[in-house]
């Protein structure tokens, strides 16, 4: 092995002569502010970290939070306008294209006998608590893959194949089952989200940055606390990912079911209401609805899961406009 | 309580990339690492932490383990510095009430008393790598590995950073074990530099740096002269 020790005492001797001969040495202006030990160069080092810290901390870009409203809620304006024109002007059948006031009056007309609230309300109650079992099952399904490799090799395909099964596929086989009954109804959206819950926490777990995992190992870690205070925390953000999804196949999956199974013991929710109205010819009607379950999807995403997300984001410096 | 390294050696299937490293570091000694990219330094320090195991020789670690500093500041981003180095407490098994206090103290050591409460994102690189160095100090071990922790950092920064690490040095006496591929660092720094041929890495000079030479700026420049032509011909043996 070639290893050459190579002492520095010689350069040092040299110094410390040329020391002897001037005991006062000029002080070099490229020397670092003075040798460590004493209290004022420990005080003098510290006021020079923070008047680097200060410099280096930029004041966080405002955003204009009024675009964030105003823009969407204009184009909404603008496309219904739009709309409102096309039905006056271009249609000369307002049974077969009803324009948006005529859609209004029907939806006033629809809450006024209660059916909007009760579709509404049944329907919504449905997709939660359905969405709710979804993220019962999907979670530990998720953690039991993430964790064993070899179900996962067993089970994964199968899960990401779930995934791309259209839930409405379910529908036949669940009111053969469970008949026209809620049971029918949950299947279905349980089917629709799980595999989406599942995937989204094993996405957001693979995507946790192998140095956090080292840093676990090197702080000494268990292997139940390098799951909860480490993993777990990193993957929140693409889990969260993975709900959003979930919750949008739920509403969908209960949609497609409500539509098909109408009658029996199964409520009156906002697909039947659609149903209904392809039932009875009534296009305000068809439309109502359609704007219901939209509507009831955007409130939802706003009210819940952007929130979420936001804050989330927005702690870890990943939101857009968080800061550097 | 020294770290005992004996015939070490590390390989990846076929490439050898660290190969008959013998050498002792005492305790509270602070050795720098020095070498080009592809010597193996970051592979030599994860061995010594555990996180890979050797493919021959053994290395001898004081019972307490080693802390380690990343090259990026590895703090959790959904944690505040704060909680950051709370974490490391914990894992530790500090009790609780005692954490709060600890890292108050360790922000206090590193200057960062009022920015406890920030996020990652929200800290300077510099204020990450003092907020990552509390932590390390934070887990309390005899050894201290640090990989390169200040080479993203712009010059000013690094040149703050390395008379903290000094002080906090001075102050707390760990065996530090400091890998770096800027010479002037490892002179600046270092008590004892090793010098890592490349591929595979294996010791390939060592320098004594006498106290009086790191506060000499003269002999610092002509002893960082002699290390950077050492280095230099080390990676000649490349060209061809």
């Amino acid at each position: 092995m070639p290893t050459s020790i190579t002492s520095a005492t010689a350069i040092a001797r040299e110094r410390a002569t040329a020391r002897a001969a001037n005991p006062a040495p000029d002080p070099d202006p490229a020397a670092l502010p003075a040798g460590p030990g004493s209290q004022a160069t420990t005080d003098s080092l510290g006021e020079l970290e923070a008047g680097l810290d200060n410099l280096q901390d930029a004041p966080a870009a405002s955003r204009p939070a009024a675009g964030r409203i105003l823009l969407p809620l204009g184009t909404l304006a603008a496309l219904l306008s739009l709309w409102q024109l096309a039905a006056w002007f271009g249609s000369p059948r307002t049974d077969l294209f009803p324009g948006p006031l005529e859609v209004l009056g029907t939806a006033g007309a629809l809450a006024a006998d209660g059916r909007l609230a009760e579709a509404v309300a049944t329907s919504l109650q449905r997709g939660v608590l359905g969405f709710a079992l979804a993220l019962a099952i999907g979670t530990p399904l998720g953690l039991l893959l993430s964790a064993s490799t070899t179900l996962r090799r067993g089970l994964g395909p199968l899960v990401s194949g779930l995934q791309v099964l259209p839930s409405v596929a379910w529908v036949p086989a669940a009111i053969i089952w469970f008949g026209l009954t809620d049971a029918t109804v949950f299947f279905v959206v349980l089917m629709g989200a799980t595999p989406s819950i599942a995937n989204g926490f094993l996405s957001g777990v693979d995507m946790v940055p192998p140095q956090y995992r080292r840093l676990g190992t090197v702080l000494g870690a268990s292997r139940t606390q390098q799951l909860l205070r480490i993993v777990l925390p990193a993957a929140l953000p693409g889990y969260l990912a993975g709900l959003k999804q979930g919750w949008a196949f739920s509403w969908r999956s209960l949609m497609a079911a409500e539509i098909i199974a109408v009658g029996g013991s199964i409520g009156f929710g906002l697909g039947s209401l659609l149903q209904q109205g392809r039932d009875l010819s009534q296009m305000a009607v068809v439309v109502a609805a359609i704007l219901a379950i939209l509507a009831v999807g955007i409130a939802v995403e706003l009210l819940v899961f952007t929130p979420l997300e936001r804050r989330l984001l927005h702690r870890r410096g990943l939101a857009p406009g968080a800061g550097r | 309580m020294s770290i005992a390294i004996e015939n070490l050696s590390k390989d990846y299937g076929a490439a050898p990339v660290l190969s008959g490293i013998t050498t002792t570091i005492v305790t509270g000694e602070f050795v720098a690492v020095l070498g080009a990219s592809g010597c193996g330094k970051s592979t030599l320090l994860n061995v010594i932490a555990g996180l890979e195991p050797p493919s021959a020789g053994s290395v001898g670690v004081p019972a307490g383990g080693a802390a380690f500093m990343f090259q990026d500041a590895a703090l959790l981003p959904w944690l505040t510095a704060r909680a950051n180095i709370e974490l490391a407490l914990e894992l530790r098994g500090i009790p609780r009430n005692a954490r709060r206090a600890r890292a108050g103290e360790l922000l206090e050591l590193v200057h960062l008393a009022d920015a406890g409460d920030k996020r990652p994102h929200e800290l300077s690189g510099g204020m990450r790598q003092r907020a990552s160095l509390a932590r390390a100090l934070g887990q309390d071990r005899p050894v201290l590995l640090m990989d390169e922790p200040f080479a993203a950092l712009d010059a000013i920064t690094r040149d703050l950073l390395h008379e903290e690490l000094e002080r906090i040095w001075r102050a707390h006496r760990r065996t530090v074990l400091f890998v770096t591929h800027n010479v002037r660092e490892a002179v600046r720094l270092g008590q004892r530099v090793l010098l890592l041929s490349s591929r595979p890495g294996r010791i390939a000079a060592e320098w004594k740096i006498p106290g009086h030479v790191r506060t000499d700026p003269a002999a610092q420049a002509a002893l960082t002269g002699d290390i950077t032509q050492r280095l230099r011909e080390e990676i000649r043996h490349h060209a061809n």
